[in-house]
């Protein structure tokens, strides 16, 4: 099999991921789809790493699922904050930053 | 030790006295201060002393030394170094200031007793002296400029020592802000003169100036000299720089009397008298200070005249008395005009001590017109006035005689136009013997006042409400007010002695240079004036004993005059008043200088300051500078501020439009 399938398959989950953060108006779908973008980075990583064969892709790959799931552990916490006050589950509403 | 080694202590005694009382007065029991403060300028006596007898040891033409303690700033053009001269005429005059003013502070230890700021006085009072002496003793134009400033700074303090006067404070401020003129003008004429002679030290520019520095510059040499003389004038209180002068008057008693007598004023002759060679080389400049120190004679002298406040006729006789020590000077009669000066601070001080007991009977009060007949009650500061004024009128023996003859001797010898100030030089003698004796028969003769009265009967007159005697206003006795007892000379021991021993000098000082008879004064002198163009000529003897015979004359006149308006023909005065009606006028709003000066120079300043404040602050400094910065500042931000929209799937939306632009660069880039 040719690398480029991979490559396009990672390129598709990462654009599907992509599109899906810009405009989801739920964080918590912003999560999952963040989430889509780090597993097709994960993808791309694994089939240069076998292209090339040696490990460096894959141990990339790992310290990339690590970082994911701190960061969906973040994530989750703030998403689980803003139910418990009440505000809108909606990253437009939550807009306080705004100059 | 030598002579220099003296004239650092001359310096650090006063120094010294000055940091105890004015860092340690709480630590010092009450009265402490004034016995510190008279024991370290006696000190300075001393050492003044020693250094006169260390100088007398060396070969006359080798009596100019020179110590540098540290350099300040050496560089290629710039010679600044913390150096003093110590030469005849320094010795001189650290003389005369350490010595009159240790009487002074004497007769303040207890003049001042009942005031609240006694330390403070007396911290004051031994830096005005460390500052004069430091600017007497200065051996470049840098320390000269800093002691100059210094006596400007002390004497701003003392005037207005009682600072809860409003008058006081004014005073001050008139004295401090006329006197930083004469700064401007001292500072500006020394970069005139380090110009073209290349260095500050005094010896090393006198002997630039000789070989012809100022050969092709000589308008510099001259601007620059002149420059120095608009110190002097402010300093020495000249016209038309001598507004502050009197209204210093609202200063202690004893200030009056240190800044008339041993300090400050004569700051102005002595700059002359140590800028002889360059004066000598720009005569012009020399010829104006002549002309001014003439007019001033004169018209202080005429002012005296009618003045009503006893301080501020002798404030005026100062003027007038200063008047005559410039004209000297600038007319190259050095020996003269500074043997005046000598002569001059006895009687002086003496004067505004016997006023200050004469005020101090009168608890507080100043006007002569509501002084009489005090003549009975207090005899020994009659006497002392009677000496006081026989000096400063120029009778025979007394001390003023003998220096006012050989000044107007000096400038009759001249010839030429000189004889013009010659003469009113004796108009001018006329005057002062007048109003001298003006002030004394009206003060002591006649039926006592209910005050002279009181004292008969042993008791001093003290007031119920204590009052500003320039504007009658109340003042409580508090700190920053005059204190509430009254001194006279009869009953302090202090006073009496200080007044004494001046007496006793105001009536002998003359003697040590009386024409044919001995020339102490110019032959100690000689060696710091050997190089003037001048050293040697002496006004013929014809002259001089003319003039001894006219002075005596003149004199007696003079008082005899004032007897017969005052004493002999009581109420006459008014009639004179009457006939001279447009010059009483003229005399008695003091020529109207302080008019002159609002209108030449306050009130055109104020009026530039509003238009500057309307027009410049207003419109540029407000409009272009303040509004336009916070106007620039706000639209920046308000761009800035529009791309926060807050919108977060934006902000992604950039962060991936950026990425890819970034990727897309380098792809093309590469390929």
């Amino acid at each position: 099999m040719a690398l480029s399938w991979y490559l396009v398959v990672s390129a598709l989950i990462f654009s599907i991921g992509a599109g899906g953060v810009l405009v989801r108006r739920n964080p918590l779908v912003i999560l999952l789809c963040l989430e889509l973008m780090l597993n097709a980075a994960n993808l791309a990583l694994i089939a240069f790493a076998r292209m090339h064969g040696n490990a460096d892709g894959q141990i990339f790959a790992l310290i990339v699922l690590v970082v994911a799931a701190c960061e969906v552990t973040v994530g989750l916490g703030l998403i689980v904050a803003i139910f418990r006050r009440r505000l809108p589950i909606d990253v437009d509403e939550l807009r306080e930053l705004q100059g | 030790m030598s002579p220099t080694t003296y004239g650092w202590l001359v310096l650090a005694f006063p120094l010294a006295g000055a940091i105890v009382n004015g860092l340690f007065y709480k630590r010092l029991g009450r009265g402490a201060a004034g016995w510190i403060a008279t024991t370290a300028i006696g000190a300075a006596f001393i050492s003044a002393l020693g250094a006169l007898v260390r100088l007398q040891h060396h070969a006359p033409d080798h009596r100019q030394l020179v110590s540098s303690l540290w350099d300040y700033a050496v560089t290629g053009d710039v010679d600044a170094k913390l150096s003093i001269l110590v030469d005849p005429l320094s010795v001189y005059m650290i003389l005369v200031v350490t010595g009159v003013s240790t009487l002074i502070h004497l007769y303040s230890v207890t003049y001042l007793k009942g005031d609240r700021g006694y330390a403070r006085y007396f911290a004051y009072l031994n830096f005005f002296v460390f500052s004069m002496l430091v600017l007497v003793l200065a051996g470049n134009f840098l320390l000269l400029i800093v002691g100059w400033a210094f006596v400007g700074a002390a004497s701003y303090l003392l005037i207005s020592f009682w600072y809860r006067r409003e008058t006081a404070t004014k005073a001050g401020i008139k004295a401090f802000v006329i006197n930083v003129v004469g700064d401007v003008g001292l500072v500006l004429g020394t970069f005139f003169i380090l110009r073209h002679s290349g260095t500050l030290d005094f010896l090393a520019t006198f002997k630039a100036v000789d070989g012809g520095a100022f050969a092709t510059h000589h308008g510099a040499l001259v601007a620059g000299c002149l420059l120095l003389l608009v110190g002097a004038f402010a300093k020495s209180a000249q016209i038309p720089l001598h507004t502050w002068l009197p209204d210093a008057m609202e200063g202690p008693t004893p200030v009056s009397a240190l800044i008339h007598a041993a300090t400050m004023v004569t700051a102005g002759v002595y700059l002359i008298a140590r800028m002889h060679p360059l004066f000598e080389h720009a005569s012009a400049a020399a010829d104006v200070g002549a002309v001014v120190g003439c007019a001033t004679l004169l018209v202080a002298g005429t002012i005296g005249l009618v003045m009503t406040d006893i301080k501020r006729v002798i404030a005026y006789s100062t003027m007038s008395q200063i008047g005559y020590m410039i004209m000297a000077v600038s007319a190259g009669g050095y020996a003269a005009g500074l043997f005046h000066l000598m002569t001059h601070a006895f009687f002086k001080a003496l004067l505004f001590m016997a006023a200050g007991s004469l005020i101090g009977a009168m608890a507080g009060a100043q006007s002569l017109e509501r002084m009489s007949g005090f003549r009975r009650s207090m005899p020994f500061t009659f006497g002392c006035f009677v000496v006081g004024g026989l000096a400063l009128s120029g009778v025979p023996p007394f001390s003023g005689f003998f220096s006012k003859d050989e000044i107007l001797a000096w400038v009759g010898g001249r010839g030429g136009w000189f004889v013009a100030l010659y003469v009113v030089g004796y108009v001018g003698a006329f005057l002062t013997a007048v109003y001298t004796w003006r002030m004394i028969f009206r003060a002591f003769f006649g039926d006592p006042c209910p005050e002279a009265r009181e004292l008969e009967r042993g008791h001093l007159a003290h007031a119920e409400v204590h009052t500003n005697p320039a504007t009658g206003e109340e003042e409580d006795t508090d700190v920053g007010f005059p204190g509430p007892e009254h001194f006279i000379a009869e009953r302090a021991a202090p006073m009496k002695i200080a007044m004494s021993v001046l007496a006793v000098l105001a009536t002998v000082g003359g003697l040590i240079q009386v024409p044919h008879v001995d020339h102490v004064v110019t032959t100690f002198l000689e060696p710091t004036f050997a190089d003037s163009k001048y050293a040697g000529v002496e006004p013929s003897n014809s002259l001089v004993n003319f003039g001894l015979v006219l002075g005596t004359v003149v004199a007696l006149a003079g008082i005899a005059l004032a007897y017969r308006i005052w004493v002999s023909r009581p109420g006459s005065a008014a009639a004179w008043q009457e006939r001279f009606a447009p010059a009483y006028r003229l005399f008695a709003s003091k020529w109207w200088f302080d008019e002159l000066i609002d209108v030449a120079v306050v009130r055109p300043f104020a009026a530039f300051g509003t238009f500057a404040q309307r027009t410049f602050e207003r419109v540029f400094v407000e409009g272009v500078l303040v509004d336009g910065t916070t106007s620039v500042v706000r639209a920046g931000s308000a761009a800035v501020r529009a791309l926060q929209t807050g919108f977060l799937r934006y902000y992604a939306a950039l962060l991936l439009l950026g990425g890819a632009a970034v990727i897309l660069y380098f792809l093309i880039a590469s390929s």
